[in-house]
């Protein structure tokens, strides 16, 4: 057996069913050998689109999502995944091709040092020497990159070694005594944090990424305790967004409720995120009010990192949640739910009506004829903000999207690996003008493995978060923004690639569009023109705090703080 | 402040470049670092001497442990010895000045382990205060060249940086 077989061999033992990618010289004796395989290969039309679909595939699953790339241009067309699935503690396992072991170092054709590029950007990287360490190495790789905190392990292989004998034992010992990630929160501090629940009078339960995992015990722990709950970017979904007890996402575009509810709270309970600056705004002027602060979190470093921490709860948000489940009572939180109440109903996310075609309007509508029943992915800027607030999911791994790195263009691979980790399920990719064009591309996957994925793209014919900073912070000086001379025909693009293409402009053709994507058995590309002044509020300007937040565009009201 | 961080890794290849990366990346100011095999096969031990607040260190210690191919990490606020070897290469004119760096040489404890007709080299072993102390001495005469290892430490009595110990890693 070759090495490129066992490696194969490796990935079946770890449950590899599907791996997305694209072929190259180095890597070739592995696309050879994945010939006679029973793992499906799905063929990108760039490295960059694999690694994404990979992570997308990962995010909805909650099992490891694989990606294969050749040495040097397909591995570096990789780092941009690598970061994202990094930033988002994603657990993908990314397999390079490099050249022969004799040939490193010398400068070879389509040599580069990957796992010298990766190393800050992967949780760990293995470059492998020998044929027989592949099934070890397959073996540690998968689980480094699901345990503890999950993220991207890169395995780089010399041609050389996928072509040598294997003579090894697929039963390969882990050897990694440096890594035992800490799964079960210390009693004692899980102890300290109920008692300081309990006295707490103005108590928030903030929830990330993290906590995707936990929902069932997140559920049954906000409902025993009647915590007020508010969820992260990243944690969207991991609490229903239509239960009473959810206030929303806190930040920089979250909702008032929730930045009130975290700046007048004395004690918080945060679950699995990481305190990202687009959720503290200025650090100093966090939750002024908050005596307490419990940090749950399966990552050490994380704990103390940004803010200061009164109980840290080292641990996984599951098993910590279940211990604190068995000794959590219902709260007396009636005066605080009052005044979260009046916040909530006060400051509801509204859209001003406009007589153009308005993002949240498309989002909102497509959520009401799905009831919200859609795996959503979104690129980055307006349009993911918009989606984040108009579209609550109420089910885990079900809303994707590049939260730490902030990476345009990662929708419609998401959706890709979404569709194919769920393919039962309707995949929803809300799309910006600027987000979709930068791997496009992938339309050609979509078409090859004919996914019922459903793009739509809000086309407000600028980089519209860029451009929404420029009205704001730059005197509207419109710098580098303007797409819309020079986008293509969304739709008729879309039929190009054999696509549906779907065209709405006006406001009255709303309902019909949403339709016309939603009735399509197969894939769809919808462009909804929408009106290119809007902005995305509430927001907290970046390094401002919740007393600083504009609660409305200032071009069309009032502001309003903590 | 300074510490003297002691860290126990696998030797593989490029476990020293994780180290310095997240040093680079994360902003760390590593002042020295001295790295060297161990009596237990497969593993190295590095000695970093960093300085930062207590903040900052804590941040070093949790990030360190992130990294796979480490196994202990230990900051050195205990009673400890530090070493730093030191070779100087200095400028003897005539005799007047051998003498005069032979006192610093004696007095210092250091030992002489090159002789040349124009220079000395002076070898000196001690904590980094004393190698300052000693380097800034032999300034006067002319210094040709310095090189320094960097400090090594060690906690005292029964303490030691053992491999089997739980790690809360991620």
């Amino acid at each position: 057996m070759k090495g490129a077989e066992a490696l194969l061999k490796a990935l079946e033992r770890e449950g590899v069913e599907v791996v997305f990618g694209h072929p190259g010289g180095a890597i070739m004796p592995t696309y050879d050998a994945l010939y006679d395989s029973p793992i499906r290969h799905i063929l990108v039309r760039h490295e960059q689109g694999g690694v994404h679909a990979a992570t997308g595939y990962a995010r909805a699953s909650g099992r490891v999502g694989v990606v294969m790339a050749t040495s040097g241009p397909g591995a570096l067309n990789l780092v941009t995944g690598l970061a994202d699935a990094m930033m988002d503690s994603t657990p993908v396992v990314a397999i390079t091709g490099n050249v022969p072991r004799a040939l490193i170092g010398t400068d070879a054709f389509q040599e580069a040092d990957v796992t010298g590029v990766t190393m800050p950007i992967t949780k760990h990287n293995y470059l492998v020497q020998d044929v027989n360490d592949l099934p070890r190495i397959v073996k540690e790789a998968f689980h480094i990159a699901s345990t503890g905190r999950p993220g991207p392990v890169l395995i780089d292989i010399p041609k050389d070694v996928q072509l040598a004998e294997f003579t090894g034992e697929f039963d390969a010992k882990l050897d990694l005594p440096g890594y035992r990630p800490t799964l079960k929160g210390h009693p004692k501090q899980i102890e300290r944090a109920l008692d300081a629940l309990e006295k707490a009078e103005r108590p928030v339960l903030m929830v990330g990424g993290g906590a995707q995992h936990a929902h069932a015990e997140l559920l049954a722990f906000a409902e025993k305790t009647g915590l007020p709950v508010i969820t992260t970017l990243m944690g969207l979904g991991a609490f229903p967004g239509n239960h009473p007890l959810w206030l929303g996402m806190p930040g920089m575009h979250g909702t008032v409720a929730a930045n009130r509810a975290i700046h007048h709270a004395d004690v918080i309970l945060a679950i699995g995120l990481r305190f990202d600056d687009r959720v503290t705004g200025k650090v100093s002027r966090f939750a002024p009010h908050a005596h307490t602060i419990i940090h749950v979190d399966i990552d050490p470093a994380e704990i103390g990192k940004v803010v200061r921490t009164h109980i840290p709860i080292v641990g996984d948000s599951r098993l910590v949640l279940k211990e604190m489940l068995k000794g959590a009572k219902p709260l007396r939180l009636a005066a605080w739910w009052r005044e979260l109440e009046e916040w909530r109903t006060r400051y509801p996310l509204r859209v001003r009506p406009k007589p153009h075609l308005q993002s949240q309007e498309v989002i909102r509508a497509f959520h009401e004829a799905t009831g919200g029943n859609a795996i959503v992915t979104t690129g980055v800027g307006q349009h993911q903000m918009f989606a984040a607030q108009f579209f609550p999911v109420t089910r885990p791994r079900s809303f994707l999207t590049s939260g730490g790195l902030g990476t345009m263009g990662v929708g419609l691979p998401f959706a890709i690996g979404a569709q194919i980790a769920r393919p039962e399920e309707l995949v929803l990719d809300f799309d910006g003008d600027g987000s979709f064009q930068m791997t496009l591309q992938e339309l050609a996957t979509v078409v090859k493995y004919k996914l019922p994925v459903k793009v739509v793209i809000l086309n407000n014919g600028y980089l519209g978060m860029v451009r929404q900073w420029q009205d704001l912070f730059h005197a509207r000086r419109y710098s580098e923004v303007y797409l819309a001379d020079s986008n293509p025909d969304f739709a008729r693009l879309a039929e190009a690639y054999g696509i549906k293409g779907v065209r709405v402009e006006r406001k009255e053709d709303l309902r019909r569009g949403v339709e016309a994507v939603l009735n399509a058995d197969g894939p769809v590309v919808a462009e909804f023109k929408v009106y290119h002044e809007e902005g995305v509020f509430p927001m907290i300007p970046a390094g401002g705090a919740a007393e600083d937040m504009i609660v409305e565009d200032p071009r069309e009201k009032e502001e309003v703080g903590a | 402040m300074r510490h003297v961080i002691s860290v126990l890794v696998q030797d593989h290849p490029r476990v020293l470049n994780r180290i310095t990366g997240l040093f680079a990346r994360r902003g760390f100011n590593l002042e020295s670092l001295a790295v060297g095999t161990t009596h237990q096969p497969g593993l190295s031990r590095i000695s970093l001497v960093v300085s930062g607040d207590d903040r900052t260190l804590e941040q070093v210690e949790k990030q360190l442990n992130r990294l796979i191919e480490v196994l202990k990490v230990t900051d050195h606020t205990e009673p400890h010895v530090e070493r730093e070897l030191c070779l100087v290469k200095v400028h003897v004119g005539g005799l007047e000045e051998r003498l005069a760096v032979k006192d610093i040489q004696e007095a210092f404890r250091a030992r002489v382990v090159d002789v040349a007709h124009k220079s000395l080299i002076l070898e000196l072993t001690g904590d980094s205060k004393k190698v300052d102390s000693f380097v800034e001495a032999l300034r006067p005469y002319g210094i040709l060249e310095v090189m320094r290892t960097g400090a090594v430490a060690m906690s005292r009595g029964e303490r030691v940086l053992k491999v089997r110990e739980k790690k809360e890693a991620v």
